[in-house]
């Protein structure tokens, strides 16, 4: 197993936004996490990278106990995250951001090269290498983002919404580079999203979450069919004909 | 080279030096009003040392330089756990503190002041500042720097790519302290004579002022930033007592026309990267989020 996670707790004071999480991701795979908002995804990443407290349980990564290791260490090991809205650094230029990826290794010609691998898969970020991040839209940014993750050497990439926000065919995109990554660099993938139909063509396997527990796993097929995502979707009980009908028609 | 226009460079010099004593922490988004205070350590601090130990100036001023480092090592746990404004007038409080141990201090000579008997010339002085300026643009040039600007821009998005803020934060906080101990140094050792009293909020405030007038976003700002604020009342010098007036006004009318100051990444990128223009900020034709 690539993550291991035992029962996780992560709190806001008096709210409990992940409750005795388990899940396992072996080398290699894609694993999506689906969930409405609230249900604690974001907060499992963030737990996991190592940027908010973990109130208990365990965190286990290629072989190693990091769960009271600092994100810095956890990012050193290969454990990197996309975050959510992209969160390019406009200060920096578009290279400058990638080298930022690549800030926990050493700057090697190796890097360059990766830099430089980046640029052929969006080119994009290429003609734009010298810009202020901020003059790129929003599909350049997530492009960038995971470019960003991918300087850092990743075991893991966990990305949090990344089509969040980008039009259908940008999303498209980046899920397709999402798939690529996947399959050409065999990193493994911990993909967050509300966009379930794009993120269960690309997972192997995916972890429905409501409410901060984990309410199901399994392969797309069997969740797509057996209806727990629309009661994890629309709470217990509340998922009327009419929504199904809908959802069916939007899968 | 006349006696005046040797004042005005050591002058220079010495600004300079301060500005970046205040730039590095200002570069990691952080505002030190109690820069003064870390200049007077290491004015008292390398003074004494040259007076007591007949330590050669050019030994004795980066040893109070250390001084002043370790002071902002002490103080900046507890200091850079507050933010904004609140850091701001902790750092003053800090530099007042500095002021006041060194106006009871009977060795230190108190309020009658220092005085100095070793002496550095305008080479020497020239010699630091120029060092000082070679470190922090090397620095800068690294990815240190960028590290640093990162951090400057957004903390929590540098923290996410594993870049140890508060570390960054304290390291520039303590650097930039070491910085304006060397300026107080070369003050000391110029000028043959120092007291508390100089090193006041009104120093850490002009300081302050040139890095924010130069800009804060390339390593030029300061020095510019320093150059032109400290010749323009020299040469406003014929206006009298009016010249501090023009300069307040040029102070404002800086302020409103170009609040990230004189020089820019994107002035830089222009003088020095003409053969290939930044792509302006055209906009994309879809998927702009959030």
């Amino acid at each position: 197993m690539l993550l291991n996670v035992r029962d996780l707790d992560v709190r806001y004071g008096r709210v409990h936004a992940v409750k005795a999480m388990s899940l396992n991701l072996a080398a290699g795979e894609v694993v999506a996490v689906l969930g409405a908002n609230g249900a604690g995804k974001s907060s499992l990443l963030r737990a996991l990278l190592g940027i908010e407290r973990i109130a208990g349980g365990r965190v286990e990564f290629d072989g190693k106990d990091v769960t009271s290791w600092p994100a810095s260490r956890r990012v050193k090991e290969g454990l990197v995250l996309v975050p959510e809205g992209r969160r390019a650094i406009n200060a920096l230029t578009v290279e400058e951001n990638l080298l930022m990826g690549a800030y926990n290794r050493r700057l090697t010609s190796a890097v360059k090269k990766e830099v430089d691998e980046v640029y052929d898969r969006f080119p994009n970020l290429a003609a734009r290498r010298k810009s202020r991040a901020v003059v790129l839209s929003g599909g350049e940014q997530q492009m960038l983002a995971i470019g960003r993750g991918l300087l850092a050497a990743p075991k893991l990439m966990m990305l949090d919404e990344p089509s969040l926000g980008l039009s259908p065919r940008l999303s498209e995109e980046v899920f397709v580079a999402i798939g690529e990554l996947s399959r050409e660099k065999n990193i493994t993938i911990l993909l967050v999203e509300q966009n379930t139909h794009r993120a269960l063509e690309i997972a192997g396997r995916a972890y429905v979450v409501e409410l901060g527990r984990v309410v199901a796993v399994g392969s797309p097929e069997t969740l797509m069919s057996d209806g727990t995502m629309l009661e994890a979707y629309l709470g217990q009980g509340k998922a009327t004909s009419a929504m199904s009908k809908r959802l069916k028609v939007a899968s | 080279m006349s006696g005046y226009f040797e004042g005005v460079l050591v002058l220079l010099a010495i600004n300079v030096v301060f500005a970046y004593g205040a730039y590095l922490p200002l570069a990691a988004g952080q505002l030190n009003l109690g820069i003064a205070g870390f200049a007077a350590v290491g004015a008292y601090g390398s003074a004494y040392l040259s007076d007591t130990f007949a330590i050669h100036p050019i030994l004795a001023i980066p040893i109070g330089a250390m001084f002043a480092g370790l002071i902002a090592l002490l103080v900046a746990v507890p200091v850079l756990r507050t933010r904004g404004i609140y850091l701001a007038l902790a750092t003053f409080a800090v530099g007042q503190i500095v002021r006041a141990a060194i106006l009871n201090l009977e060795f230190l000579g108190g309020a009658a002041g220092y005085p100095v008997s070793a002496f550095v010339g305008l080479p020497v002085v020239l010699g630091f500042a120029l060092a000082v300026i070679v470190v922090v643009m090397v620095l800068f040039a690294t990815r240190f720097g960028i590290a640093l600007r990162a951090v400057q821009d957004d903390e929590r998005v540098a923290d996410l790519m594993g870049v140890e803020v508060r570390g960054f934060q304290m390291a520039a906080f303590i650097l930039g302290a070491a910085v304006a101990g060397i300026g107080g140094g070369l003050y000391a050792h110029h000028f043959s004579y120092i007291e508390a009293q100089y090193f006041n909020i009104g120093l850490s405030i002009s300081i302050v002022l040139y890095v924010l007038l130069g800009g804060t976003q390339t390593a030029w700002g300061p020095l510019i930033g320093a150059t032109v604020f400290t010749l323009l009342p020299e040469l406003l010098r014929g206006s009298a007592s009016l010249r501090y007036v023009v300069f307040a006004a040029g102070v404002i009318v800086l302020m409103a026309l170009r609040p990230q100051g004189l020089l820019t990444r994107a002035t830089i990128q222009r003088l020095f990267d003409w053969r290939n223009p930044p792509i302006p900020g055209v906009p994309m034709a879809s998927g702009r989020g959030q």
